[in-house]
C-alpha cells in the first residue's frame, strides 16, 4: 500500500527495511529529517542512534559500526559531507560498506539550504584524498530514493565499498506516495568473514586497516578496488531513456532537474521539436556507453546537460559524446531552480526558434 | 622446572618496530596482560591510532581497527554499540587524543561511552619526527619550538585527565607513569581497572600513561625515564582524578 511520506523520512525507512541498524548523524539543513525519523525508529527495530558531536565523528562511528559488521549509515548535506570526507576516503581504504546520504544544498561554503547539483564532483570524482570511487546513486523520486537506499546494504557488502545517495534539497522535502517494501531478515544477508567483532584471535584475527607502507602491497590494494569498480560498472550501471529514440536535441540531466526536464521534453515536442531526455541513475558508475550510442544516432543534433550548477555533470556527458556532436550546458546556482519553460526557451533559442 | 614467566597471549609474535627506549613496549605488555588476565581472548576489539602506535594491529592478538588521526574513540563508540558484550579498547598518543581528537576524546568521555582508552602521553610527536605536541612542556625544546615551548606563541600543555574529569560520563580517570618498576605496576593496576569498569558496564574510563621518546627527545633512554619522572610528573601530576567506586565508598 502506498503511503504519503517527505523524502528524507522516506529514505531512512527504507535503509532500516533494508537492514540498517545503526545510524551515526549531525543536524544539518535539508537534511533533518533523516537523523530525527532514525532517533525514533531505530530504538523500536533493536538499532543504535547517536547524534554524534560532528560530521566528522560521526563517518568516524559508521566506520567502526561497519568495521564490527553492522549494516550503518550517515547523512548529511553539502557542508558536512565535506567534513566526512577525511572518513570517507578511510571507508574506501579500509573496504567497508555503507550507505551515505547527501541531500544537497547550494555551495560553496556554507551557501544556501535549497536544492543544489553543485556536490557532483565531489561525490563522483572522489572528494576525499587517494584513488578511490564509491557506488553513487542520483534519484529522481522519492519512490527511486527508496528502492535505492532498500538495496543498498547488499550492494554496498558486494563490493566492500560505500554507496551514496546524491539527492537534493526537493527530494529531500517533498512528499510523495511511495511504496516501501517489507523489512528484510538480517538471516538471509550474506555472512562477512572480515569483521572485527572480537571473536578473533592467532591466526584467525581481522585487521581493518588502510595502512600499506610498503608501496607494491598498496599498489596492489589500488589495483583491487579499481577491479572491484569495473565489476561494478559492469553490473550497476543504471540509466533511463526519455523520448530519445527520435530525438534530436537530448537534454542530459539526473535528480530532480531531470524530472522537469521530461516537461520540458514534452512541452518542446508539442512545440513540434523532437526532444530527448538521457538521464543517468548511476552517476559512478556514470554511464558513459549509452551516451556514446545516442551521440551516435542519425537522428539526434545536439545535447544540452542541465544542471543545478555551474556545470559539473556536463563534463561526463562530454566524456560519453566524445566529440560526436556538440554538447551545451544550461544551468542554475545558487538554490535557483530552472522551471520547464527556462529549459523549452534556452532550446528554443538554441534552434533559432 | 617452573615457568616463572611467560608472554602474555594476547600480544602476537610480531617484533614491536619501536625505538630502544620507548614505552610504548611496556603499554602494549601491560594492556594485553591485564586483557588476558580479565580473560578477554576472543573477547577484545583494539582501535590503533595514527602516530608511532598505528601498527598496533600488529600486536595485539584481537581483532582490530586501524583508524584516522584522532577519531578513534569515534570509530571506537560504532564498534562498542553494535558490539557491546566485547571488550573494546582504544589506544591512542598525545597529538592524537589531546590535539586533532579533542572533539572525539571529550564527547566519548561525556556520552559514557562503555570503552577504555589508554592515552600514551610523551610530549612531543615521535612518527612524523619530534614536532611540539599539545602535550610539550614549557621550554622544551622540539622540531616545532627549537628556542623550547613558549606559552605566548604556542599556549600551555593541555591536561587531559584534568579536563576529563570534570564531566559526568567517565567512570574512572588515572593518570601513571612508565618511568620505573613501581610506576608500571601502578600502571597495570589502572589498566586492570579502566577494563574491568568496561566489563562491569559502569561506562568510560581514560589512563594517561606518561612515556618517553628518547629518539625524538634527542637523549638516552635512562635520562628519557628520569624526564618523566622529575619533569613531566611536575606538570601533569600522577594519581586517580575520578572513580565513580571511590565517589561511593
Amino acid at each position: 500500500m502506498k503511503q504519503l511520506m517527505k523524502g528524507n523520512e522516506a529514505i531512512a525507512e527504507a535503509a532500516i527495511r533494508g537492514g540498517c541498524r545503526a545510524f551515526f548523524g549531525y543536524p544539518i539543513t535539508p537534511q533533518n529529517e533523516i537523523p530525527e525519523y532514525c532517533s525514533k525508529r531505530m530504538p523500536e527495530v533493536g538499532g543504535v542512534f547517536i547524534q554524534a558531536e560532528s560530521e566528522v565523528s560521526a563517518i568516524n562511528m559508521v566506520y567502526g559500526a561497519a568495521g564490527a559488521g553492522a549494516r550503518a549509515m550517515t547523512s548529511s548535506s553539502s557542508p558536512g559531507i565535506s567534513l566526512k570526507q577525511e572518513g570517507i576516503s578511510y571507508i574506501c581504504g579500509s573496504e567497508l560498506p555503507c550507505l551515505i546520504v547527501n541531500i544537497v544544498r547550494a555551495g560553496p561554503g556554507l551557501g544556501g539550504i535549497q536544492p543544489a547539483q553543485s556536490d557532483y564532483f565531489q561525490a563522483v570524482k572522489g572528494g576525499g584524498h587517494g584513488d578511490y570511487h564509491m557506488l553513487v546513486y542520483g534519484p529522481e523520486s522519492v519512490q527511486e530514493a527508496v528502492d535505492i537506499a532498500y538495496d543498498a546494504f547488499d550492494k554496498a557488502e558486494k563490493y566492500r565499498a560505500p554507496v551514496m545517495i546524491l539527492g537534493d534539497g526537493m527530494l529531500g522535502q517533498i512528499m510523495e506516495a511511495v511504496e516501501i517494501p517489507p523489512m528484510k531478515d538480517p538471516a538471509t544477508f550474506p555472512k562477512k568473514d572480515w569483521v572485527t567483532d572480537g571473536t578473533g584471535i592467532g591466526s584467525n584475527r581481522r585487521i581493518i586497516n588502510s595502512l600499506y607502507i610498503e608501496p607494491d602491497a598498496l599498489e596492489t590494494v589500488n589495483h583491487r578496488l579499481f577491479a572491484r569498480y569495473k565489476e561494478m560498472a559492469e553490473n550497476e550501471t543504471a540509466f533511463e531513456c526519455y523520448k530519445t529514440d527520435d530525438a534530436e536535441i537530448v537534454l542530459v540531466a539526473y535528480g530532480t532537474v531531470a524530472r522537469i526536464c521530461k516537461s520540458a521534453v514534452n512541452m518542446l515536442r508539442a512545440n513540434g521539436i523532437k526532444a530527448g531526455l538521457f538521464r543517468p541513475i548511476t552517476l559512478y558508475p556514470y554511464p558513459y556507453e549509452v551516451l556514446a550510442k545516442i551521440a551516435a544516432q542519425d537522428s539526434v543534433k545536439s545535447f544540452l546537460a542541465v544542471e543545478l550548477s555551474m556545470g559539473q555533470m556536463v563534463e561526463d556527458v562530454r566524456l560519453g559524446v566524445n566529440g560526436k556532436k556538440p554538447v551545451e550546458f544550461f544551468g542554475r546556482t545558487g538554490g535557483a531552480v530552472m522551471s520547464p519553460e527556462d529549459i523549452v526557451k534556452v532550446v528554443m533559442q538554441k534552434e533559432g526558434r | 622446572m617452573a615457568v616463572v614467566f611467560e608472554k602474555t597471549k594476547m600480544l602476537t609474535d610480531v617484533n614491536f618496530h619501536y625505538c630502544p627506549g620507548c614505552t610504548h613496549g611496556i603499554a602494549h605488555r601491560l594492556i594485553a596482560e591485564a586483557l588476558e588476565e580479565l580473560g578477554c581472548e576472543g573477547k577484545a576489539i583494539g582501535i590503533a591510532p595514527v602516530g608511532c602506535a598505528v601498527f598496533a594491529y600488529k600486536y595485539f592478538n584481537c581483532d582490530m581497527q586501524q583508524v584516522a588521526h584522532g577519531r578513534a574513540p569515534a570509530a571506537a563508540t560504532g564498534v562498542k554499540r553494535v558490539c557491546p558484550d566485547k571488550v573494546v579498547f582504544v589506544y591512542q598518543g598525545d597529538g592524537d587524543l589531546a590535539s586533532i581528537g579533542t572533539a572525539e576524546i571529550i564527547h566519548a568521555a561525556a556520552r559514557g561511552e562503555n570503552i577504555t582508552v589508554i592515552f600514551i602521553n610523551n610530549a612531543i610527536y615521535g612518527m612524523t619526527g619530534g614536532q611540539m605536541a599539545p602535550t610539550t612542556l614549557i621550554g622544551q625544546k622540539t622540531t616545532t619550538s627549537p628556542h623550547g615551548r613558549d606559552a605566548s606563541v604556542s599556549g600551555n600543555p593541555i591536561k587531559v585527565c584534568e579536563l576529563l574529569s570534570t564531566l559526568d560520563g567517565p567512570s574512572y580517570i588515572a593518570r601513571c607513569a612508565l618511568s620505573d618498576p613501581a610506576n608500571v605496576m601502578k600502571a597495570k593496576k589502572a589498566i586492570t581497572k579502566g577494563l574491568k569498569n568496561q566489563i562491569e558496564g559502569k561506562g568510560f574510563s581514560l589512563i594517561e600513561l606518561l612515556s618517553t621518546c628518547p629518539t625524538n627527545m634527542g637523549i638516552t633512554p635512562i635520562a628519557a625515564l628520569d624526564y618523566v619522572k622529575n619533569e613531566m610528573t611536575k606538570i601533569f601530576p600522577l594519581g586517580v582524578y575520578k572513580d565513580i567506586d571511590a565517589a561511593q565508598k
